[in-house]
This record gives structure tokens, sequence and C-alpha cells, in this order.
């Protein structure tokens, strides 16, 4: 295009814009607020009025010492029923401050609340501006620019959305549990969807918990039976979210159900075929460090109780290729004929829990990890400690079943490292390096425990004391100082590193190292956060609508986070959010209709070409193409209205609600 | 040279830059009256052709606010401003217009200082080059 050609393209297109629509001419009210002084006491409030009261469409014009207070308001509903006006201008304060106080007036008093607007100027005028005359004239700008906005305003009415009253939850870890007990307490419907065989996350691994040393299993498994034994709850293990459509109060998920080849409600968990099982793989629930069958339970306690058939373990589903299993399983529980299902819900609110994996050991090579069997990770530890764990709860070490009697901890592996690893602190480290090396002297009283650490971040109710109680009553040795070098020799591993406190070096000739492995959003999470449609943030950790003031909700609205799957935390605080997630979902379910804000996009169909430029223009999937129109329409309920697509558009078909192009025009002409 | 008072639109989303502004006021800031702001709800609401419109109309300089990259509060509306201010930047010549009239700043809401300081070094800028005199043609 020439230069020429597109000035004459623009001068087209204004030339349209210039056209006065033929419009009934309104009858518009404006209301001059003194503020006390705080506005007349810059502007010249009497001359804005009268100055207004001449301008075109004005049919009454007043001013007032405090136009917010009773009397206020009631002199502007007076005057809209006295004058008959149909539009409504409020020269005062930011809109952020009384819109809502004036649009409700004005809806009192039988008008459209939209047909009300507000004209700033205390913030944007009388208060940053010395020059009286010039701030009134500003003031008088300000105000017409408005009249002439409101002359174009529609009347609108707030969009109404019908709410599903269920809710879907995503993951069956801690957070996830509370989230869909809290919601099915309250009398919703929940469906609680856990990729793993069983719920209980990672919680269900952990021997004892900080700082109280209660043991995770006899806290957890309660809650896990509630859910299971919960009318409201409808739980779907092994199961993965495939899609999420839809939108606030109006969810639609497709679930993947996978087969588990076990019929839950035949098994009677007698444990016969595993025990004919030919296939030794290694177990997930231990951390790799024992061996599980193709079909196996996670867990004694696992919810549901049954076995799973891991399919991609077992030799074969054909009865020649092994089917030893079934052949011993007396309930019948067994069919290898059982497919992939696809479950669809709907449901009016999604809270996402899912949670945190470990950072791989096999990043870790400078700390040995991955290479030498005594170098393990905490969730390893853990179920070292456990008394359901592969030991039984006695602490050995792996390479050769010993108890190991020098011990060293070593915090922050893979966390607080932007050159390496993750910038982040994983936050719950430093607690359970402490709970580590006190369980492990209460384990083995002779033995000794190190801890390596940058700086103890012991927050929360009852840590620092716990902290204090394992330095001092259990002579952990604290050293504060980074590992520089860990090596093999001789059967045990040499760690060396720098006391930065004392200035010594340090070697300790240790049995077992166990690392604090930094926490991850848990595998998987990019994946659900796609379809989801939710954000993350730097580290791949779901992101919250804001990090102080919403920091349980998603920026999509109806869908809320709850967990380690937000950013690293501990228990107390996981629970806290879940509690947090689900009471905000739980607004949402008790109110029957959702109302959302009406200025939204528009779109003119007669001169919509369907060039479907404005659809990746908007951020929330509200634009949508409609093959039989041939042209772009607009999901009111998607649109926040931020009015990027109208932007865009290069026919002038979309507009926005209220934000019209003509309105932008003529409060540009109206200022110049 | 008779005096010379720059005629300055301004756009401000609702939610950073006109915060913003009204920050500045709670906070009994200062600056010149030259500007009236136009409010939307993001700063991707502005078109280039009402910026256009306003210079047409006899703006000086037009001034665009909205928030930090990353912030807007629509997700990634702000970063559309971003583009289309660039490339009309580089068709204001074409028009006749210095591209410097045209002026685009990411203004949070909590940052009432920054909304006085760029405006009144916009409005001096502006102050500075003088009236803007688009040709016959330019205007038509
Ligand atoms: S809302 Fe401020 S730039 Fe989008």
């Amino acid at each position: 295009m020439s230069t020429q050609e597109k000035k004459d393209n623009i001068s087209q297109e204004k030339e349209n814009v210039e056209i006065p629509k033929k419009r009934k001419s309104k009858r518009i009210g404006i209301f001059v607020c003194h503020c006390g002084i705080n506005i007349a006491g810059t502007v010249d409030v009497e001359k804005v009025a009268k100055t207004l009261s001449e301008h075109e469409g004005i049919i009454h014009a007043e001013d007032y010492v405090y136009m917010c207070s009773d009397p206020g308001q009631k002199k502007i509903t007076d005057a809209i029923k006295e004058h008959n006006l149909d539009s409504v201008v409020v020269a005062c304060c930011s809109p952020s401050l009384h819109e809502s106080t004036f649009r409700n007036a004005s809806k009192s008093a039988g008008l459209n609340p939209y047909q009300c607007e507000i004209a700033n100027i205390r913030e944007q005028c009388s208060w940053v501006h010395k020059d009286k005359d010039k701030a009134t004239k500003k003031a008088i700008k300000i105000a017409k620019s408005i009249v002439e906005k409101v002359k174009r305003n529609e009347s609108l009415e707030p969009i109404s959305i019908s709410v599903t009253k269920r809710a879907l939850v995503i993951g069956g870890g801690i957070s996830g549990i509370q989230a869909a007990l809290d919601i099915a307490n309250a009398g919703h419907e929940v469906i609680l969807v856990e990729r793993n065989p069983s719920i209980g996350g990672h919680m269900i691994q952990l021997s004892e918990t900080f700082p109280t040393l209660d043991c995770s299993q006899c806290i957890m498994t309660p809650k896990m039976v509630e859910v299971s034994k919960h009318p409201n709850i409808k739980l779907m293990t092994y199961s993965e979210i495939q899609e999420i459509s839809g939108y606030v109060g109006n969810f639609k998920a497709k679930i993947l159900k996978k087969p588990r080849y076990v019929d839950p409600d035949k098994c009677t968990m007698c444990d016969e075929c595993s025990k004919v099982c030919p296939v030794l793989v290694p177990n997930e629930f231990d951390e790799n460090m024992t061996g599980r069958r193709a079909i196996y339970i996670p867990f004694p306690q696992a919810i549901p109780a049954t076995y799973t058939l891991d399919i991609n373990s077992c030799p074969g589903l054909m009865p020649i290729a092994c089917g030893k299993c079934a052949d011993v399983c007396e309930p019948n529980a067994i069919d290898f004929d059982m497919k992939p299902e696809i479950i669809e819900e709907e449901v009016g609110v999604i809270v996402a829990a899912t949670g945190y994996d470990l950072y791989g050991l096999e990043k870790l090579g400078e700390y040995g990890a991955g290479k030498y069997p005594n170098v393990i990770n905490g969730l390893q530890f853990e179920r070292l400690l456990s008394a359901s764990g592969p030991t039984k709860g006695q602490i050995l070490r792996p390479s050769d079943h010993k108890v190991p009697k020098e011990v060293v901890f070593i915090q922050c592996a893979g966390s607080r490292d932007p050159e390496l690893h993750n910038a982040y602190c994983s936050k719950i480290c430093c607690m359970y390096t402490a709970k580590h090396a006190m369980l492990y002297k209460h384990h083995v009283p002779d033995g000794q425990a190190y801890i390596f650490y940058i700086d103890i971040r012991s927050g929360g109710k009852n840590y620092e004391e716990f902290v204090q109680r394992a330095i001092e009553q259990d002579d952990v040795l604290y050293l504060r100082g980074k590992v520089s070098k860990i090596f093999e020799e001789n059967g045990t591993v040499k760690v060396w590193g720098v006391d930065t406190l004392t200035g010594k070096d340090i070697e300790i000739d240790a049995d077992l190292v166990v690392l604090a492995v930094a926490m991850r959003p848990s595998k998987g999470a990019d994946e659900i956060a796609k379809k989801l449609k939710i954000a993350q943030d730097k580290d791949g950790f779901l992101a919250e609508a804001h990090p102080k003031l919403r920091p349980v909700e998603s920026i999509t609205s109806g869908m809320f986070l709850a967990g380690a799957a937000q950013a690293p935390k501990d228990i107390p605080e996981a629970v806290a959010q879940a509690s947090g997630a689900a009471s905000k979902a739980l607004a949402i379910l008790s109110s029957d209709r959702l109302y959302h804000d009406p200025i939204v996009a528009k779109v003119d169909e007669e001169t919509c070409s369907g060039c479907k430029i404005c659809i990746p223009l908007c951020p929330y999937g509200a634009r949508i193409y409609d093959e039989e129109k041939k042209i772009v329409v607009v999901n009111e309920v998607l649109c926040e209205g931020c009015g990027c697509c109208i932007a865009g558009c290069p026919s002038g078909a979309a507009q926005q609600r209220n934000f019209t192009d003509d309105q932008i025009y003529s409060m540009i002409d109206i200022i110049l | 040279m008779e005096h010379f008072e720059p005629k300055i639109v301004c756009f401000a989303c609702n939610w950073c830059t006109s915060a913003g502004a009204d920050l500045a006021g709670t906070s009994r800031m200062e600056y010149q009256p030259n500007g009236i702001m136009i409010r939307v709800m993001c700063s991707s609401r502005i078109d280039p052709q009402h910026i256009l419109w306003a210079f047409k109309k006899g703006a000086d300089g037009v001034f665009i606010g909205g928030c930090h990259p990353d912030d807007c509060h629509y997700i990634d509306g702000n970063y559309n401003t971003l583009r289309r201010i660039k490339l009309l930047k580089k068709l204001l010549t074409d028009f006749g217009i210095e591209p410097e009239r045209l002026r685009l700043e990411w203004v949070s809401a909590a940052e009432g200082k920054k909304f006085v300081m760029v405006m009144d070094d916009f409005i001096e800028q502006i102050r500075n080059m003088g009236p803007l005199r688009l040709s016959q043609e330019a205007s038509a």
C-alpha cells in the first residue's frame, strides 16, 4: 500500500465514523461534587456545572457539597425522576471509589446502571493541580468527555450464567483430598480424579511429620477412607484429565479411565495374584528401593482397596502370554478385556491440586546422586524411617543393609541455585531435614547426624523450637557451608566441605548421604496447565491470579489452585490453601446464577467479513468462527471485556459495549 | 511567538495506569494539566486509528499508559499494544508527524510518582517541539 493509499484509507475510515448515527437525543443530568474543599478548593465547581448546563444534551446540572452522601444521592434520584433523565454523569472522585454507589442510586430511580458514568475530577484533576483556572478548564473537559461517552452508552444487563453445582478436583494428595472433603461436606457433589491407582499422594509415603512427629499414615488414612465413603464424592483413581472445555459454572471434563484389569468390587486383596506374577519392577511407593509385581497394590491401605494390573510391565494380556494371576484369582476379579473408558462430567468449578515431584536425583551428579547407592533423597529416607517401609522402620543403608553410623544430610540440593538448578527455595527442606536427623538419632542413638546448610528457614508455628530441639536434645551437628566434593572410597561416601563459620575444612566418611532435593511441579503439570488453560510461573508451578490478594484462584474464573501445585509448601499450608480454594469454589456453587460485567465485545454481523484476525488476539478463546454464518461471533460469557480484538478488527465490525469507537472518537473530539 | 500550551490526549488502562494516576492524586502530587485522560479497560483497546484521529483533530501529543509487561489484567493485552504502537510510530513519519509525539509507558497502580514524572516529561517535550502542524493533505 502506498502512503497515499494509507492516508486515503484512514480518512475513509474516519469518514464513516464522522457521520453521526441518528439517535434520539438523550436527556442527561450532570452532578458536580465539591467533595468538601477537596474538589471545590481547586476547581470552580459552580462554573463546571454552569458550563456543562449549556452543553448539548444536558437537561439538568447541579453541584453539591458531598454527592456521595445520602442527601447528595437523593438529589440524583430526585432529578432523574423529575426531569425524566435517561443518563447521569457524576463529576467527582475516581470511579474506583463511587461508581457503584452512583450506579446503584441511578438504578433505584429506575435508570439502567450502565447509563451512569463518573467523571474523575478529583484524583485526576483537583488533587494534582494548583492553578484554579487551569484545573477548572480541565475539569470541564473531563466532564464533557464523559457526557459524550454517556450519550452513546447502551443500557446493559449483567450477563447471567447458570451454575452446575458440582466440582472437579484434580489430584488425590492431601490438598485434593482436603478440597474435595470440604466441598462435599458443604453438600455438593465432587469428582476427585487421581492418576495413580490410589489416593494419598506423597503424604502417605511419609513416616512422621514435623513439628509434632505424628505419624503421617495415621492422620492421612482416615481422610482417605472418608473420601471413599463420602456419599458426595465420586472417586476416579487411575484416571487422567483428557480435555476441559467450557467456562465458569459450566465446565465439561473428559476423563480417561485407564483399565486396571481388576474389578475393585470383586478383589478381596488376598494377594494370591502377586505371589504368582513373574515380573518384578521398581516399586514407586518405596521410591524404587524395593520391587513390586506387575499386578500389585501400591500400599496396604490403598484407596480404593484393590489390586491393579500395570499393563506396561505385564508380559501381555493374552492368557497364552502369562495369565498366571487370573488362574489363581478365586473371586474372578481379573478381567483382561477391560478397555480404557472416556467419562464425561459436567462441573461448575475446578480445583487443581496436582502436587509436586522431587527434582530428579540424576540431575544432581555433583553429589554423586544416581551414581552411589548410598546417596539418597529425602523421600527415600522417609521410606527407610517408615514402619511400613522396605526395612520395616529400621534404618539400613541401601548398599549392604548395614546400620549407618555417620549420616550426612545436605540441604538445598537443587534449590537456591540459579546457575545449575532451581533458583527458588523449596521451603520445606530445612524442616524435614531437622526431622530426619532427629528421627535418625531416635533410631540410632550412637550414630552421628551432620547437616550441611546455607541458612535455616524455620518460619512457622513451633518450627524454630523444633530445630533447636534437634540441635540441643538430639545432638545434630549443623555445619554452615556447601559441600564441595562427594566420592566413594572403601565403601564409604567421602563428603568434603567447608564450615564457613569456622573456616575449617571438613571431611566426613559417611555411611549414608541424604539430599534434601528440590520440589518441582509434578510430572504432567505442564500438560494439565495447558488443558486447563492455567498460566504457569517461570518454574512451572501453576500461577495464582494475584500473588497477594488472590492466592488460591487461577486467572481463569472458576478454576482454583491448592497445595504444592502452586508453589512448594508444607502440609499445614497445603491444607489451608485447599480449604481456601474449596471455600472460593463453594461461593460459586452456592449461587444459582453468576453475573458477568456486560461491557463485552460484540460483532456487527453485516460488516464482519470473517477474516478471523480477532480470534488469536483473544486471550480467553471467546471469539469463535461461525461456519454457518461465515463470521466471527463472541461468547459473551468468556469475554472479559479488554477490547483487544476491537482494536485489531480491520473493518470496525467488532465493537466493545459502552467503549465503542464512536464513543472514543467523540471523546477525543470534545477534549481537543 | 505566541504562548503555546500543548494539547495532549492520554489513554490509560483501567487497572494500572489509571489507578496509578489516581494514586498520584491521593498522594497529592502535582503535574501539568495539559493531558486529558480517556480511560479504557485495557491499553489494547486503543486502536492506532484513535491515535491518528487525535492528531488529526489537533492533539500535539498522544500518551498511552498500560500495565507493565506480564502484568496486564487481561494476560497479554499490553504486548499487542506494544506491537501496534511500534508499528504506528514507523508510519507516523509518513503522515508528517514526529514519532516522539506518541509515547507509550508502563505505569503500574503503585507508580503514582512515575505517572507524574512521565506526564511532566512528555508535556515538556511536546512544549519544546512546538505545535503539531499537519499538512493539508495529511489532515484531509
Ligand atoms: S489492563 Fe493494563 S494494559 Fe491491559
